[in-house]
């Protein structure tokens, strides 16, 4: 790889890296487990004046339960998360749509924080935060400690609502009642590649009748999008085969779809319908 | 000792795969300069100005220098196949000067100190460029007053080549069936794993320099011919060594610019210089392989009989003609009739330019877009009679009773036997059950379809016999050159002509040598790849190393126990024709004791006291083989196909190969062969594509858009072998490197075609990619 001259930063703390962050310059570039920024590097479509590289910051790696919450700290790598306990147990949607992430070698460098901070709304889970209604922590030196919710986060294509000097630090993903089922469906032509389309659901029954759904689609939009028209209509009411298939039918409902060699924009709506009825049954049936 | 046929570890891979070898990207003499290439933004544009002074002050730099800079002294790049008397062959400067002809060529380069610095300064570059309107639509560009790549030669077709056999329009005039067809066969980039790099050291000053250029190529010997004659730095002070190469697929059968202009910049510079290219650059920059637009028409009869086959081709040549550019789309011209009889044929190929990456070979070189075609419509032959795609072969193929058979295109198959490899293949694959479950399927309007797709294939390879090229108007020959050397001490170097990139030459030809002489396994060095220490070779492609080089071998071998016979029998005192040779241990026959291993007689040889009159003082040999044929593997592909109709996804469900490679020196490097082409093949099937946006730029500079599958995305592949050993060659045997990579498109088309048939879907553009399928059956109409 031969990128553009940096400077490169290594704090050894969480406080050295927000204070770090400011002096670093706004052209600075946070690394991470560096599977998206290293590429972009590499094809020299970013010019960062610095990175500041969080590798020796052990406590953003953290995992923690929360008490109504487990808290992913920013550089947990995927494939930590994927094995992670705690994740296993109170956020199963976290730890099945991580272990679809690109391959073996990018998880075990990639991080969770990371795939959230760089808002590639291809990427599976910015899709996931925002159907289990993940709240984002961020810390700067001028600002403090800052919660984002999911919803207010993904603002445009890999923009976020950080501020220039703000890190995040961890994302707090609440733990689910009873009577949930999750399932991530990812459609995508080669294990290696980015979704086309993925489908993020959580479906809660109680005695067969549906409380409360949640569907975040992946690579629907600028950002990744809430099925709002499915949950609506499945809401306060039974999971016949017929009405899964008639509420499916909306996914795409107000999505902006991309358009790229791997898909036009009608397939991936023809696509988030088919995936959302498939990702609504799976959740349903175990 | 039975070494041939036997299923060895490749002795080899240890280094190739852990890296730590010797790849030309990890070697650095002292004083090494890095080179880095400005390309052409553009695909197709007038150089107006390069300015270069701002890049010169960048630290570290050394040099900046853009096409004027080379104009006097580059040459032109070498086209070694002149397929026609009137072919237009476009001067090919390796760096460009007045005009930009596709996005990729290079513009300028930067030599610094290091690779980092290099890089940096070419933003440094100005290029003044005046737009130029691209071509880059084949069909469009053969059309009058199209654009042209290049104006000076007033059209875009650089050549139409014709062949013809029988009385076609007879065949076609009464034919009660007629299938036409238009196949594309799609862009194509090689990808192989290690990209192109190239190290050239200088040594001496003035007119007696020499030069040592190590080139990650397929042909060491080929490239140090071509590079004296572009450069007319004589070929003697050249020496060119590919040391290990990390795949070619065809795409390192080339003389590229960069191979000259590091030359040209050692001996301006006088400094050691070094150039490794990045996979984007890559893709851009290596010749592309297919892209062919087929329109093809079938005759036969109402039993299924073929009459007559009607090919019509236009072939993207890309900008320029390179190495073997325009022979490509030809050597499919043999090999459209498949394994099939029939009354009359025709081809005629059209190369056309167009403002693109050249093409040239690309693993299989004209052969699998001719053996998809074929199979392809002897599966819509068999849809439009309502009969088995099985039985339609059957009823037209070459029986094996028959061989050898002179092909409609004039080919002599010498051996084959396509029955028993199909049903070996129909055993293995267990068709009868998989067509029950097709139906159930298709009863139950199952979302997901199966589908079975077949492809009875053979194909031409071992290029090749130095005649038969000869007149096809080829530049050079086709032979392949071994030595054999006995050491003192009884170990055995051979060297051979054929270079490795992968293949595994340094086991199987330890293993031919050690079967031969008798010789323990272990005692045999393979030297390959540098032409100091192996002078004589015409390298490696077409599937031609074991079929050329290791028959050579096998000659030159055998010549050495010619040589050890005589004096073993005069140290035995006996006749030579008293003489066993066996196990590495010549006896006499009848007297078991008495007899001398081939080591004692390479000590008397050495010693040269005691030697008949007459005889030299080595057992080394050489010979320099060229082949009487091709070599003609064949075998029958069967796959199984799940298709999602409700989201165009594919998934291979079974794949069976059944090939015949004739006799196998070592049956784990063949079913590797065949697990890798099969890779490349369903690739092309499902994967792979180069695509180039309306201006001419190439969209899929990365792999995120230029899709290859992974050992995630393949079956696990079920592999047998029938073996009917090749008649032409004293070993038995037949190329294998390609014919994994022949079959398999067509076996993958067909199934998935078959699998959509009760859905109106009569063909799926290639790489048929979930949206496509999902495509064709919307227009199918029946969803």
């Amino acid at each position: 790889m031969i990128p553009p001259t940096f400077e490169y930063l290594r704090p050894e703390s969480l406080d050295e890296a927000v204070r770090m962050l400011p002096d670093a310059g706004e052209d600075a570039k946070v690394l991470a487990g560096g599977q998206s920024l290293m590429p972009l590097l590499r094809l020299r479509l970013a010019y960062p004046d610095a990175l500041v590289d969080l590798d020796r910051v052990a406590a953003l790696r953290e995992i923690r339960d929360d008490g109504d919450a487990i808290v992913i700290g920013a550089t947990a790598t995927h494939h930590q998360v994927v094995h992670d306990p705690l994740v296993r147990e109170h956020a199963p949607l976290v730890a099945a749509a991580t272990a679809t992430v690109a391959d073996p070698a990018v998880r075990h460098r990639g991080t969770f924080g990371g795939s959230l901070a760089h808002a590639d709304p291809a990427g599976d889970l910015p899709a996931v935060a925002l159907a289990l209604d993940a709240v984002m922590l961020a810390r700067s030196a001028s600002g403090g400690e800052r919660e984002i919710p999911a919803r207010e986060f993904f603002v445009d294509w890999m923009t976020t609502a950080l501020e220039p000097d703000e890190l995040l630090t961890g994302v707090r993903v609440p733990k689910p009642g009873p009577g949930w089922g999750f399932h991530y469906e990812k459609f995508h032509r080669t294990a290696q590649a980015w979704a086309i389309v993925g489908v993020a659901c959580g479906v809660r029954r109680v005695q067969g009748a549906v409380e409360d759904v949640r569907i975040g689609l992946t690579n629907m939009g600028s950002v990744p999008v809430r099925a709002s028209a499915v949950e609506e209509r499945l809401g306060g009411g039974t999971l016949s085969d017929g009405a899964l298939r008639e509420a499916s039918e909306h996914a795409a409902d107000g999505c902006e779809p991309p358009a790229d060699l791997h898909g036009s924009a009608d397939y991936r709506r023809h696509l988030a319908r088919v995936l959302t009825r498939r990702a609504l049954s799976a959740a349903t049936t175990r | 000792m039975t070494e041939i046929g036997r299923a060895r570890l490749r002795t080899e891979d240890t280094r190739l795969v852990t890296g730590r070898t010797r790849w030309t990207d990890n070697l650095t003499p002292a004083g090494t300069l890095h080179v880095a290439y400005l390309r052409s933004p553009h695909a197709h544009a007038r150089i107006d100005n390069v300015d270069v002074e701002a890049a010169k002050d960048r630290p570290n730099v050394v040099a900046v220098l853009s096409g004027k800079d080379f104009a006097e002294e580059q040459g032109a790049l070498p086209c070694a196949w002149q397929v026609t008397e009137d072919m237009k062959l476009p001067a090919h400067p390796p760096m460009a000067v007045d005009e930009v002809r596709y996005a990729g060529e290079p513009v300028a380069c930067v030599v610094a100190r290091d690779r980092y610095s290099a890089v940096d300064a070419l933003e440094d570059i100005d290029v003044d460029y005046t737009p130029l309107p691209p071509v880059v639509d084949m069909e469009r560009a053969v059309q009058d007053g199209a654009d042209l790549v290049h104006s000076d030669m007033g059209t875009n077709a650089s050549y139409t080549w014709v062949f013809e056999q029988g009385d076609l329009d007879a065949a076609m005039r009464d034919a009660p069936v007629l299938l036409e067809r238009r196949f594309v066969q799609q862009r194509l980039i090689p990808t192989a794993m290690e990209p192109r790099a190239v190290l050239c050291e200088p040594d001496g000053s003035g007119p007696n320099m020499d030069f040592t250029l190590y080139s990650a190529t397929q042909i060491p010997h080929i490239l140090r011919l071509m590079l004296a004659v572009v450069t007319e730095i004589p070929e003697h002070r050249i020496r060119v060594i590919a040391p290990d190469v990390g795949g070619g697929f065809g795409s390192k059968l080339q003389v590229y610019g960069e191979e000259v202009l590091a030359l040209l910049l050692a001996r301006r510079l006088g400094r050691p210089v070094k150039w490794t290219e990045s996979r984007s650059e890559g893709n851009m920059a290596v010749h592309h392989g297919r892209d062919q637009i087929q329109k093809v028409t079938l005759a036969a009869d109402r039993d299924g009989l073929v009459k007559g086959l009607k090919v019509e081709l236009l072939a993207d040549m890309g900008a320029y003609l390179m190495l073997v550019t325009p022979g490509v789309p030809l050597l499919g011209a043999f090999m459209f009739p498949g394994i099939y009889k029939m009354d009359a044929y025709s081809f005629t190929c059209t190369g056309v330019f167009t403002n693109k990456t050249p093409t040239d070979a690309y693993r299989g070189a004209g052969r699998p877009e001719a053996t998809f075609a074929i199979e392809r419509l002897m599966d819509d032959l068999a849809d439009e009679l309502g009969v088995d795609p099985l039985e339609v072969r059957r009823r037209n193929w070459i029986r094996h009773e028959e061989f050898p058979y002179e092909s409609i295109a004039g080919l002599t198959y010498d051996t084959g036997n396509y029955e028993a490899a199909t049903e070996k293949a129909l055993a293995l694959f267990e068709y009868d059950k998989l067509r029950a479950e097709q139906s159930d399927r298709r009863d139950r309007r199952d979302p997901v379809q199966l589908g079975i797709g077949v492809s009875t294939y053979t194909e031409m390879c071992g290029l090749a016999p130095s005649r038969v090229l000869g007149s096809l108007s080829y530049g050079a020959g086709g032979w392949e050159h071994a030595s054999v050397r006995v050491l003192p001490s009884g170990k055995v170097e051979v060297v051979t002509g054929s270079s490795a990139h992968g293949q595994g030459h340094e086991t199987a030809w330890a293993q031919i040598a050690s079967d031969r002489l008798g010789v323990p396994f272990e005692d045999v060095k393979v030297l390959h790849g540098d032409t100091a220490v192996s002078p004589k070779g015409m390298d490696t492609y077409g599937s031609r190393s074991l079929a050329v080089g290791g028959v050579a071998l096998f000659r030159a071998c055998d010549k050495v126990v010619e040589k050890a016979r005589a004096i073993a029998a005069h140290l035995l005192e006996a006749s030579e024709d008293d003489l066993e040779f066996g196990g590495g241990r010549f006896s006499v026959r009848g007297v078991e004791a008495a007899g001398l291993t081939i080591q004692e007689i390479t000590q008397a040889a050495f010693a040269a006291h005691d030697l008949p009159d007459g005889v030299e003082p080595s057992l080394d040999s050489d010979v320099t083989h060229d082949p009487e044929n091709f070599s003609f593997p064949h075998g029958t592909h069967l796959c199984a196909v799940e298709v999602d109709t409700e989201t165009g996804f594919t998934r291979i469900r079974k794949y069976v190969a059944v090939d015949d490679v004739g006799t196998v020196v070592n049956p784990m490097i063949v079913e590797g062969q065949v697990h890798g082409g099969l890779a490349q093949g369903i690739a092309q099937a499902l994967y792979e594509e180069a695509v180039y946006d309306a201006d001419g730029n190439l969209t899929t500079t990365t792999m995120a858009d230029y899709l290859l599958p992974s050992a995630a995305d393949l079956p696990s592949f079920t592999t047998d072998r029938t073996e009917t050993p090749a008649a032409g060659n004293p070993l038995g045997v037949k190329g294998v490197g390609e014919a994994g990579t022949i079959a398999s498109t067509p076996a993958v088309v067909n199934a998935i075609v078959d699998a959509l048939r009760p859905f109106g879907v009569r063909d799926v553009p290639m790489p048929c990619t979930p949206e496509r399928v999902w495509t064709a059956l919307r227009e199918g109409g029946a969803l």
